[in-house]
């Protein structure tokens, strides 16, 4: 074989292997979840959302876990939606190229890759030791909102950025106010890439465990929080909980559970591709 | 050709008080981009009621000395300027001037029409909208009269409420004008407002400046020479920075006085 | 009267803005008072040079070593995975696909880097580990193979999807000229676009090495809670991140030098992070400046 048939046959093995390694990947993936819906789909019933957890694996079920990842939710979203848009807002339009935007920037390029448990450890000084709210719900929403804070400005910078000038311009020129422009045209107009961002940093949060099992969500919570001060337990800690247990009975709820958190992860994600796809068509 | 059905007369509706006739003086103008000077000493003086063309080839600074009258220069990073410029003799570069007053006064018509994505109503509607105002009834007449005044009125007026994004790039166009004369300016300013259109809409927007000639001032900067002496009273002929000539459209385009402009005018260069 | 209200909201937003540098100061601020703290009780040599971490023992060693080798086989084995796969991902996606293979297939990857952590340590001690014990008779059932494995899977997209931006990005003339001298796409490939692209790719590995280290739920679940100075895949070890998450479910008491442990953890956690991502950044701007 001379040179070149060797070189074409190389490429077609590195074809194959490049082929491969992608459904590698993603036959992996799906080998997973089927394993998954193997181990937990049949314990999952209507007992199994609304029962408390307990010691018996049959009778244990998520619901406390499930409130308390709502309680998350919500509050980490009211906390960190508003404060996340803002900075980005202040970042992509009211900053010019001075030191204070370069090292703001720096700053949150450098946060987004802080490892999730470092945030526990930070909200756990500050917000239940030092604020003194203990191991709330409104501790551990404060923690998560730190943590996706990054992503969500990310998003919103991009989100502004897609917005032509020209409109900017036309509305200037009308005599708008710069905030008149940002609050008309420039905010309606990236909705839909804000948006897509702020569900994707709170599918992050819904998954998140260290940092809550750090600030103190206990992993065995007999009843369901009812105030932003209460403690609490989400469902990822549940599931973990349920792993370290030996009994194979609890296998099977931590795989029950999975599939609910990995249906709720994976709709939050859909909902968010679907938005980008239709702002990005509405811009066109 | 197309005509407008019933036009209604803007001092129907507004204050008659606001039909200014407003003009432009321009003393010695120079304009700097950091060290690069794009215009580099210019004299001006736009009279009223009038359509006033800017031409010149491409980079001789035309498109610069017109945002210089409604300040939109002021985003342009390493921007400096000095001299004078009135309308109607307030210097609009003195620092308590409102820079948002102004560009209610003198509105601005871009190259690439660049409607907000929103309804044909809300944009025509916006400008109104961000002075507070909120009489639903004035705003919608307002928005209907000037729907017309621009001739766009038959062809939307049976669905106000769709995409503006959805009309053509000629209606978009008279849509962006529709939206500035919304606000009730003395000037309008049009940045080549019909290279980015096709030869029948060019001719609509020809007409509509034709017509609007008669409530305001109109300066308009154009790469098309015939488009100038079609429309324009007077032709200003700017190269390199540098305002070459200035004078009625028919002296420039017949007997010019310089070198210069006859020989960009007979396409000599540009 | 308009003027002070633009003022007023430029300001609130720029409160916004500077929450952030107050977490980092804040991050930084508790991790150094603590760890300083801690290191009043605990000599820093021997923090850095014990080979045993018993803090809640009662014969106390405090080395760091132990976690420290834990952190870094689980994240160098899932480097080992990720970095082949995502790379030749990378190269057969920009390179080879077909653009409709490449717009269903991009979005597909990235979902692997959606599934919550604790889901893959089910997969990885559940599933992984009782496969990998039939072809490893003596594999403990914690150990640093089935959690590096699996972490490596889920790092897969962090290197595919930002070295494959960065490959796009090499102009199409280099390929060309590559292709006008008769040179195949795998030569093409490999001696002109991934050297072209070679800062994009370095960054994407440094920032998987990075999400390596600092994963926590994966090895808190998988690799044991065992700190052992070892490079051994076999045998339970304890990464600094699970460590961390073992003392937080426990009864340490607060205020006392146990307690004071994650902190000193934490902080040798974030300084090797740090370090990257700071690294990841300055190359990265670097090499935006080339094609701009």
């Amino acid at each position: 074989m001379n040179n070149i048939q060797k070189n074409r046959l190389k490429d077609q093995l590195f074809k194959i292997w490049g082929i491969g390694c992608t459904l590698f990947a993603l036959i992996l993936l799906i080998f997973f979840i089927g394993d998954i819906l193997i181990d937990g789909i049949m314990r999952i019933d209507w007992g199994f959302i609304t029962d408390l957890p307990s010691r018996k694996a049959e009778k244990s079920g998520i619901y406390t876990a499930l409130i308390g990842s709502i309680w998350i939710l919500l509050l980490t979203t009211a906390i960190a939606f508003p404060v996340g848009v803002a900075a980005g807002v202040y970042l992509e339009e009211y900053s010019n190229k001075n030191k204070l935007s370069a090292i703001l920037e720096i700053n949150i390029s450098n946060l987004a890759g802080v490892p999730s448990i470092i945030y526990g450890l930070l909200g756990l000084e500050v917000f239940v030791r030092i604020m003194g709210l203990g191991a709330s719900v409104l501790a551990g929403s404060l923690t998560l909102s730190l943590l996706i804070l990054p992503i969500i400005i990310v998003a919103t910078r991009e989100a502004i950025k897609a917005v032509p000038k020209s409109i900017k311009d036309a509305s200037y020129a009308l005599g708008a106010s710069k905030w008149q422009t940002i609050w008309n045209q420039v905010l309606p107009a990236s909705s839909g890439g804000i948006l897509t961002g702020v569900i994707l940093a709170l599918s992050r949060a819904v998954g998140e465990t260290a940092p809550l099992i750090v600030v103190g969500a206990l992993a065995y919570v007999p009843f369901a929080p009812e105030s932003p001060m209460d403690e609490f337990s989400v469902l990822p800690i549940q599931i973990f909980n349920w792993i370290s247990r030996p009994q194979h009975g609890f296998i099977e709820n931590a795989a029950a559970a999975i599939i609910i958190l990995l249906l709720i992860t994976f709709i939050m994600n859909g909902v968010a591709v679907y938005f980008r796809n239709k702002w990005q068509k509405k811009l066109k | 050709m197309e005509t407008a059905t019933e036009q209604v007369p803007l001092d129907k509706i507004i204050d008659s008080s606001l039909k200014k006739k407003a003009k432009i003086e321009v003393k010695d103008v120079k304009v700097w981009y950091d060290d690069f000077n794009a215009i580099k000493g210019i004299d001006m003086n736009i009279k009223p009621n009038t359509v006033t063309a800017f031409i010149g080839p491409s980079g001789c600074g035309k498109s610069t000395f017109l945002r210089l009258f409604n300040r939109m220069n002021d985003y342009v990073e390493g921007f400096k300027m000095e001299g004078k410029i009135k309308v109607s003799d307030n210097n609009i570069y003195k620092k308590k001037v409102n820079v948002e007053e102004l560009r209610k006064e003198i509105g601005m018509v871009f190259q690439k029409p660049n409607p907000f994505p929103k309804s044909i109503f809300e944009n025509v509607a916006y400008g109104l909208k961000i002075q507070g105002i909120t009489d639903k009834k004035l705003i919608e007449e307002r928005v209907v009269d000037c729907l017309k005044q621009v001739a766009l009125w038959d062809e939307v007026k049976d669905d106000l409420n769709k995409s503006a994004m959805a009309l053509s790039g000629g209606q978009q166009q008279r849509l962006c004008i529709a939206r500035t004369l919304a606000v009730q300016p003395s000037i309008i300013l049009m940045d080549e407002p019909t290279s980015a259109l096709d030869p029948i809409s060019t001719a609509k927007v020809e007409e509509l400046i034709f017509k609007l000639k008669e409530k305001y001032t109109i300066v308009i900067v154009t790469h098309n020479m015939q488009q100038a002496s079609r429309i324009s009273d007077y032709t200003a002929f700017f190269y390199l920075g540098e305002l070459i000539e200035y004078g009625k459209t028919k002296t420039i385009f017949t007997n010019p006085e310089k070198q210069q402009t006859e020989n960009y005018i007979t396409g000599r260069f540009g | 009267m308009r003027k002070i209200k633009e003022l007023v909201i430029e300001k609130s937003l720029l409160s916004s803005a500077l929450i952030t540098i107050a977490i980092t100061i804040g991050i930084v601020l508790v991790l150094a008072v603590k760890a300083f703290h801690f290191f009043r009780e605990v000599s820093i040599v021997d923090f850095l040079t014990d080979t045993q971490w018993t803090p809640l023992f009662a014969d106390k060693h405090y080395g760091i070593l132990p976690l420290l080798s834990g952190t870094l086989l689980t994240s160098f084995i899932a480097i080992s995975v990720a970095l082949p796969i995502g790379l030749s991902i990378s190269i057969y996606l920009s390179e080879y696909a077909p653009k409709s293979f490449r717009k269903t297939v991009k979005p597909l990857l990235e979902l692997l880097a959606a599934v919550p952590t604790v889901v893959y340590g089910f997969f990885a001690l559940i599933v992984v580990t009782p496969i990998l014990q039939h072809i490893i008779p003596g594999l403990s059932g914690f150990n640093s193979l089935s959690a590096g494995f699996v972490m490596g899977i889920m790092i897969i997209p962090y290197i595919s999807s930002i070295s494959e931006d960065a490959l796009h990005a090499v102009p199409n003339a280099l390929r060309e000229a590559s292709f006008g001298m008769g040179a195949t796409k795998l030569q093409t490939a490999f001696k002109v676009v991934v050297p072209a692209a070679s800062s994009g790719i370095i960054v994407s590995i440094i920032l998987a090495i990075s999400r390596a280290i600092g994963e926590t739920m994966i090895v808190a679940v998988a690799a044991g809670q065992q700190p052992r100075l070892t490079l051994d895949p076999t045998v339970p070890v304890e990464t600094i991140t699970a460590y961390i998450v073992q003392v937080s479910l426990g009864d340490v008491e607060h205020g006392s030098v146990e307690y004071r442990t994650i902190f000193a953890a934490g902080i040798t956690l974030f300084v090797f992070t740090f370090l990257l991502n700071t690294l990841s950044y300055s190359i990265r701007k670097k090499y935006q400046e080339r094609y701009e």
